[in-house]
């Protein structure tokens, strides 16, 4: 009994130093992202590899994804009512305001992210980040501003695509399979899909760019051991990315409708 | 000058520095030796502020590195520190010319189409040529030394730490790096901080040398003094690296 209540005890106050140490990373990324010159090299370079690299499986993703759920739709409606109806506004509905947002995030929070954990978990464990500050520059300002600038401006473009090439795969599937022609088919997305909608399938992502960008840079910057501590920190930053994207998306959905958005 | 007084750090209950205190003078070649896990990168570390000591001060030309918070005077005072890491340290996605021209960006206001004379200069100093374009995966373990050192001397800096510079070289590669160390001070008069556990090199190229033991210093004076201390941690490590 003793043992489960210490190690309850240390638990939490692992996770409070945990939760203290992320906030003073954040602060840090904050002074020097206003107090310094932006390093727009890194920053590009960063973009590049974060966002124009994930285009390709978050396209496959989006594009998969909408065709399965007009697929789905389709069938249901067919059954229930003897034609496919609404297919266009039930999977426009779905991309943009979740499915787009969500998956696209746990797509690059898979792909970048790992990416982001073990370079920079990797620079921890060869001391490159203690050089950084005996070279004059502190690693927030060289390190964690361009990955969390690159993160809050290719996520949210990236979803926008991946929006759109969903709503194309439905648009495949409806077509070929459900004989709906494309004019009622996006007839249906556009009549019913406001600019609404789009916002708030939108300002989630960055919700969820600010946490991908926070998990992946902070459990980088906290790695120890070697390679091994390397692998671990990857793995941990993409399991609990992925499970924070589902767990935000639900309390911000919430406060965007409470919101009226 | 470095002043270093009554220095302490810990991590968690192993006191690994305890109320340590010594000053190095400029132009020094200041050696600490010492066995492995005694704390002698901890305070080295703790010099350049790369570990924060739990108490204690570290006046470096009058100011105190140890309790600023203010991180741009910080980095004003470690411009001073030149640092050559056990392994290099090098920045695997740059080249040669990248990572011995970084500090100059960020230290320096020296224009950029004058890195490349610098860079050539710095590397020719530590015996290297032609490698500018080379990635450090592309590098033997002293090359990457050099470069290391190079990048460090790229800022000119007033005192430059080597952590452990010659651990995992063949003999070879190990009198290089001991030429290199004490052509730096030689040719550019730098002042030198050295932490290693090799007693032979430390006594060959050191004005002084401290024996570091449950953290402090436990003999600190000349090589030829040294080899003479009556200190039993001294005579025993002494012993032990057969130069008794």
């Amino acid at each position: 009994m003793k043992n489960i209540v210490g190690r309850i005890g240390k638990n939490f106050l692992d996770f409070s130093g945990a939760l203290g140490s992320a906030f003073l990373m954040f602060k840090s990324v904050l002074f020097w992202a206003f107090r310094s010159k932006p390093e727009l090299s890194e920053t590009a370079r960063q973009s590049v590899k974060i966002g124009v690299d994930s285009f390709v499986v978050t396209a496959l993703t989006s594009f998969f994804t909408g065709m399965v759920l007009a697929l789905q739709m389709g069938q249901t409606t067919r059954n229930l009512f003897n034609e496919p109806l609404y297919v266009g506004t039930i999977v426009s509905f779905a991309l943009v305001k979740e499915l787009g947002p969500v998956l696209t995030s746990i797509v690059v929070a898979g792909r970048a992210g790992a990416v982001v954990t073990a370079e920079i978990g990797t620079m921890k464990v060869t001391e490159q980040i203690d050089a950084l500050y005996t070279l004059g520059t502190n690693p927030s300002r060289y390190l964690l501003v361009p990955r969390f600038a690159a993160f809050l401006l290719t996520l949210p473009v990236l979803t926008i695509f991946a929006d759109f090439i969903g709503i194309a795969g439905g648009c495949l599937v409806g077509s070929s399979q459900l004989s709906i022609p494309a004019a009622m088919y996006f007839d249906d997305v556009l009549t019913y899909l406001s600019f609404k909608d789009v916002m708030h399938g939108y300002v989630k992502t960055y919700f969820f760019a600010f946490m991908i960008a926070m998990v992946s840079c902070y459990k980088g910057m906290n790695t120890k051991g070697g390679a091994e501590g390397v692998g671990k920190s990857t793995t941990e930053a993409v399991v609990l990315s992925m499970v924070l994207v589902l767990v935000l998306d639900y309390f911000v959905s919430s406060m965007l409708v409470a919101v009226g958005l | 000058m470095i002043e270093v007084r009554n220095l302490c750090k810990s991590f968690g209950d192993r006191h690994i520095l305890d109320k340590m205190s010594v000053t190095i003078r400029d132009g020094e070649l200041f050696s600490v030796i010492g066995p492995s896990g005694m704390g002698k990168s901890t305070f080295i570390k703790c010099l350049i502020r790369l570990i924060a000591p739990d108490s204690g001060e570290i006046i470096v030309d009058g100011e105190d590195i140890a309790s600023t918070s203010d991180e741009f005077r910080l980095a004003r005072i470690r411009r001073k520190f030149g640092y050559l890491f056990q392994e290099g340290a090098l920045f695997d996605s740059m080249n040669v010319f990248e990572n011995v021209s970084f500090g100059l960006k960020y230290l320096t206001d020296i224009p950029k189409s004058e890195y490349p004379k610098i860079v050539r200069e710095k590397l020719a100093l530590v015996g290297l040529k032609g490698v500018e374009n080379l990635k450090p995966a592309e590098l033997s373990g002293g090359m990457k030394k050099r470069v290391a050192l190079a990048r460090s001397i790229a800022v000119e800096p007033k005192y430059i730490l080597y952590d452990e510079p010659t651990t995992g070289l063949d003999p070879v590669m190990t009198g290089m790096v001991r030429d290199m160390i004490t052509d730096m001070r030689d040719k550019i008069g730098v002042t030198s901080v050295v932490v290693t556990h090799d007693l032979k090199l430390a006594l060959n190229i050191s004005s002084r040398v401290a024996m570091m033991s449950g953290g402090r210093f436990v003999e600190c004076s000349a090589p030829d003094s040294f080899r003479t201390s009556p200190n039993p941690v001294v005579q025993e490590f002494m012993r032990i690296s057969g130069l008794e």
